[in-house]
C-alpha cells in the first residue's frame, strides 16, 4: 500500500477528525463530505449519501459512515482502521479527562468553555444538515420526504424505524 | 451471572461481562440514535445508574471530542472496572455494528448500482436526513425559546460559514471557538 493511497489518507483523516468531533461525529460530516467527495473524489455525492443512510439505517453509533468509507477505499482492514482511528484518540482522552471532570464542575472556566462550544456545535450540525440534504436530495419529493420526517420527528415520540420503513417502500414505489 | 442484588449485581457494581453485554445490548437496539437506548438501559432497566447522574456523564460526553456514546462508554465503564471496564464497554458497543457495517460495506459494493437498490437508497437518504435536521431544531430550540442572541449568533456563524462558504472545519473551530468561549466567560463573569 503506497503511503499516498486513498485509505492511508483517510485514515489519518479519521484521527485528525477525531479531534474535532466536539459534539459527536455529526459536527465533523461537513468536513469529512468536503474532503471525501469535494478535496479528493474518492466518493461522489451519491455514494456518500447512501453510506450515511445505510449508517443511519443501522443499528449503532452514527459515526459508522467512517467504517463505510473506510471499507469502499481500503477493504476489512480500512474499515476497522478507519474505525479505529476515528475512537481511539477521543477514548483515550475521554478516559484521562473523565477522572478530572467532577472536581471542576462548578468551575467558572468550564462553565464558560461548555456555554461557548455549544452554538459552534449547533451550527455545524446544522450545516450538516444542510450539506447533506443537497447531496442527498435530489427531487422535490425527496425534499418533501425530508422535511415530513424531520416534522414527525421533531413533534412526536413515533419511533424512527416506521418512517423509515415508510421512506423505503416509497423510493422502492419510485415516488422519491 | 449469578444476580444477588436489587441491581442485578453481585456487589453493586457491574461485572465485566455484564457490561459487555449491556453495551452490546445497547449497540444492536439503537436505531436511528444510540443515546436514548443507552438511557433506556443502564437507568430504566438495569438501575446501574440514576437519572443525574447519568444526564452528567451525557454532558460529559458530548462536552469532549469524539462520538458522544462511545465517550459514554468509558466514562461509565472506567467508573466501573477501571480501565478494563473502559476498554470492555468500549469493545461492547462497537463489535457488532462494526461486522454489520463490513457486510452492508460489501453488499453495497456489489450492489449498490442495482437499478431496483436505487429506489430504497434514494428514500433512506431523504429519511436519514431527515432526522439529521430534527435534531437540530431540536438543539437549537433552547437558545431561541429563551432568546440567546449571542448563542444564536455564534451558531449562524458556525453554520453559514461551514454550511455556505465552505470554510474547512479546522478555520472554523480554531476562529469561532475560542472567540465564543471567549465572549460567555465575559458575559458569565
Amino acid at each position: 500500500m503506497r503511503d499516498d493511497s486513498p485509505i492511508n489518507s483517510f485514515i489519518l483523516l479519521s484521527l485528525l477528525l477525531s479531534f474535532a468531533a466536539v459534539g459527536g461525529v455529526n459536527a465533523v460530516i461537513p468536513e469529512l463530505h468536503r474532503q471525501v467527495v469535494e478535496v479528493n473524489g474518492w466518493l461522489n455525492d451519491r455514494q456518500f449519501a447512501d453510506m450515511f443512510a445505510i449508517a443511519n439505517a443501522s443499528p449503532g453509533p452514527n459515526m459508522l459512515i467512517v467504517t463505510l468509507i473506510g471499507h469502499s477505499l481500503g477493504g476489512f482492514s480500512g474499515a476497522i482502521l478507519a474505525t479505529l482511528a476515528l475512537c481511539t484518540p477521543t477514548c483515550l482522552l475521554t478516559y484521562a479527562v473523565g477522572h478530572l471532570w467532577e472536581r471542576f464542575k462548578d468551575a467558572p472556566w468550564r462553565i464558560a468553555v461548555q456555554a461557548g462550544l455549544i452554538p459552534v456545535t449547533v451550527g455545524l450540525i446544522a450545516a450538516s444538515a444542510y450539506l447533506l440534504a443537497r447531496a442527498a436530495d435530489h427531487s422535490v419529493a425527496a425534499y418533501a420526504l425530508t422535511l415530513s420526517t424531520a416534522a414527525i420527528s421533531y413533534f412526536t415520540r413515533l419511533n424512527p424505524l416506521w418512517l423509515m420503513g415508510v421512506a423505503a417502500a416509497l423510493g422502492y414505489g419510485g415516488f422519491i | 451471572m449469578a444476580d444477588s442484588t436489587s441491581n442485578g449485581t453481585l456487589d453493586g457494581v457491574p461485572t465485566l461481562s455484564q457490561i459487555f453485554f449491556t453495551f452490546l445490548a445497547i449497540a444492536i437496539s439503537g436505531f436511528g440514535g444510540v443515546m436514548p437506548w443507552a438511557h433506556r438501559m443502564l437507568v430504566e432497566k438495569k438501575g446501574w445508574l440514576s437519572h443525574e447522574k447519568f444526564a452528567e456523564d451525557v454532558a460529559l460526553a458530548q462536552f469532549l471530542p469524539g462520538p458522544n456514546i462511545i465517550n459514554l462508554s468509558i466514562v461509565v465503564g472506567s467508573r466501573w472496572r477501571g480501565p478494563l471496564g473502559a476498554l470492555v464497554a468500549c469493545v461492547g458497543l462497537m463489535i457488532a455494528p462494526i461486522v454489520l457495517m463490513m457486510i452492508f460495506g460489501e453488499l453495497y459494493s456489489r450492489f449498490g448500482d442495482a437499478s431496483w437498490l436505487n429506489g430504497p437508497l434514494e428514500g433512506l437518504s431523504a429519511w436519514a436526513v431527515g432526522l439529521i435536521v430534527a435534531m437540530t431544531a431540536k438543539l437549537a430550540r433552547p437558545m431561541f425559546h429563551s432568546r440567546r442572541y449571542m448563542a444564536i449568533f455564534f451558531a449562524a456563524v458556525a453554520f453559514v460559514a461551514v454550511g455556505f462558504l465552505r470554510v474547512p472545519l479546522w478555520w472554523a473551530l480554531i476562529a469561532l471557538g475560542p472567540l465564543s468561549v471567549a465572549a460567555f466567560w465575559w458575559r458569565l463573569r
